[in-house]
């Protein structure tokens, strides 16, 4: 049974209908890629599970549970069981990265203190950055900031982990150390709908690639499918040009 | 000259300057008291503001025209109106309760919009980021989005506060006892203008001037990076 079922998910900003309409579904520790051309509609995908942009139709599925996000309960109950990492960390900033940390595991969840204390040291632990727990992020390179986000995101102990093309916003030389926390993470199971234009990661990483156009998703398959082997016009173009630099 | 130097120790005198110094304590507690409470108003004001839906229009409406509409009364008439309004429902209140319900009132509209712009300038994927996390309305608003908004906030409100103090002198037209009520006292006693008015002005100075530098250092404070502010508060310990 698919863990994340999307069917039929429509979004619109204003009057622009952004997302026509997209289906696809992941199974539980899988991670699924969207990828396609810059304004096809992929961060609106992430944000619409987050109910960040409304939702106008269809239903998501997770774990067997339906959410439709046709009220305020509904939406909560969405974000309560997905996490995102964005493109540029949003990291609080009037906050330490342990404050990041913990905040909504204490305040929202309502964990107990000392396991999301020592949760929060774990996960500061898995992404290399033990020592940085009273950092605010303005002391922090972008790097060690998107580490940090991807560890606040886990402090929720979310079902499916949404990432936002969360390495473009960095230097070349940094954009390892987040894709090696993010390997980590595939290795403990987690399950994950990750927006990338690295085409190299996307490939080893992925069980699912998923092609978006203009709202849609044209074509969705394995890596191997997708990438080597598109069916469609759009998908051969639009790879034929970014896989060529 | 010769007048003033010749006044100058029977003004001076204790019963005088205890009149003066209450009078300035008077000022400067109307001014705060209002000002305070005023702020305080003001961010609920702002927080309603906000509400989201189509039951929050008429909210949202009385909050803008609350601000549109004691922006552009001279604060003279808002104070004639509270002190008009106020005699019919409680004939007994203070002279000072009215002064500082004026000022209050008037407050409220500047420093709303003053943190509403603060509110404002922090990044939209802040309270995204919240409420992808599911913090509620009110704990973004609390948590991440006014702790950001602080220094924006901070340094013109205090700037409004220091520039009232002079602009509560009109409440001595309904009789407070505040500084230029007093003065005009003194100057009707037969004590020269110049003499009277110059202590005065000096008074105002020294009530507004303090605030003034304190508005200034919590600005340059606020403006540090919170990083270099604690390492800065760790090398003085
Ligand atoms: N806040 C917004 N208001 C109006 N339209 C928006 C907004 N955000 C995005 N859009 C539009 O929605 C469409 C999809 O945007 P989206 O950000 O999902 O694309 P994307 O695939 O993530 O692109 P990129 O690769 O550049 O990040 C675009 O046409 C964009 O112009
Ligand atoms: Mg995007």
């Amino acid at each position: 049974m698919a863990h994340l079922a999307v069917s039929d998910v429509r979004a619109k900003y204003g009057t622009l209908e952004v997302l026509k309409g997209v289906t696809f579904s992941i199974g539980k520790g899988e991670i699924a890629t969207l990828v396609g051309p810059s304004g096809s509609g992929k961060s609106t995908v992430l944000r619409a599970l987050m109910g960040l942009t409304p939702v106008t139709g269809g239903t998501v599925e997770i774990a067997g549970e339906r959410m439709n996000y046709s009220s305020a309960r509904e939406v909560r109950a969405a974000r309560d069981r997905m996490a995102i990492v964005f493109q540029q960390y949003n990291l609080f900033q009037n906050m330490t990265v342990m404050q990041n940390l913990t905040l909504a595991p204490l305040k929202i969840k309502k964990w107990d203190k000392q396991q999301v204390n020592s949760e929060a040291r774990r996960l500061l632990g898995l992404v290399g950055l033990s020592d940085k727990a009273d950092a605010y992020s303005d002391q922090l390179s972008g790097g060690q900031q998107q580490r940090v986000a991807l560890a606040r995101a886990l402090a929720l102990k979310p079902q499916i982990l949404l990432l936002d093309e969360v390495t473009s916003a960095l230097d070349p030389e940094l954009v390892n150390e987040v894709l090696d926390a993010i390997r980590k993470l595939a290795d403990e199971g987690m399950t994950m709908v990750i927006v990338s234009h690295e085409m190299a990661f996307v490939r080893e990483i992925a069980d699912k690639v998923v092609f978006m156009d203009a709202g849609q998703i044209v074509e969705a398959g394995t890596p191997k499918e997708i990438l080597d082997t598109p069916k469609t016009e759009r998908a051969r173009d639009f790879f034929s040009k970014i896989l060529r630099h | 000259m010769e007048r003033i130097l010749e006044q100058a120790p029977r003004f001076f005198s204790g019963q005088n300057l205890t009149l003066l110094l209450e009078a300035a304590g008077l000022t400067l507690a109307m001014t705060l008291a209002g000002c305070l409470i005023g702020f305080g108003f003001a961010f609920v004001l702002v927080y309603l503001r906000q509400t989201p839906g189509l039951w929050g229009l008429p909210l949202r409406w009385i909050c803008i025209l609350y601000v549109e509409v004691f922006r552009r009364i001279p604060f003279i008439v808002v104070i004639y109106l509270v002190l008009f309004f106020i005699q019919t429902v409680t004939p007994d209140a203070s002279l000072f309760t009215i002064a500082v319900i004026a000022i209050c009132l008037y407050a409220v509209a500047y420093t709303a919009d003053i943190i509403r712009g603060g509110i404002e300038s922090v990044p939209v994927t802040q309270i995204e980021a919240a409420q992808a996390m599911n913090l509620s309305r009110l704990q973004t608003n609390l948590r991440i989005v006014l702790p950001q908004a602080w220094p924006v906030i901070v340094p013109p409100s205090i700037a409004f506060a220091v520039s009232f103090i002079k602009d509560t002198a009109l409440v001595s037209q309904v009789g407070v006892f505040e500084l230029t009520f007093r003065g005009k006292e003194l100057n009707n006693q037969g004590y020269s203008g110049i003499l009277v008015f110059g202590t005065i002005a000096l008074c105002y100075f020294l009530l507004s001037f303090p605030l003034s530098m304190l508005g200034q250092h919590l600005e340059k404070r606020l403006g540090t990076p919170r990083g270099e502010r604690r390492s800065r508060k760790i090398r003085h310990t």
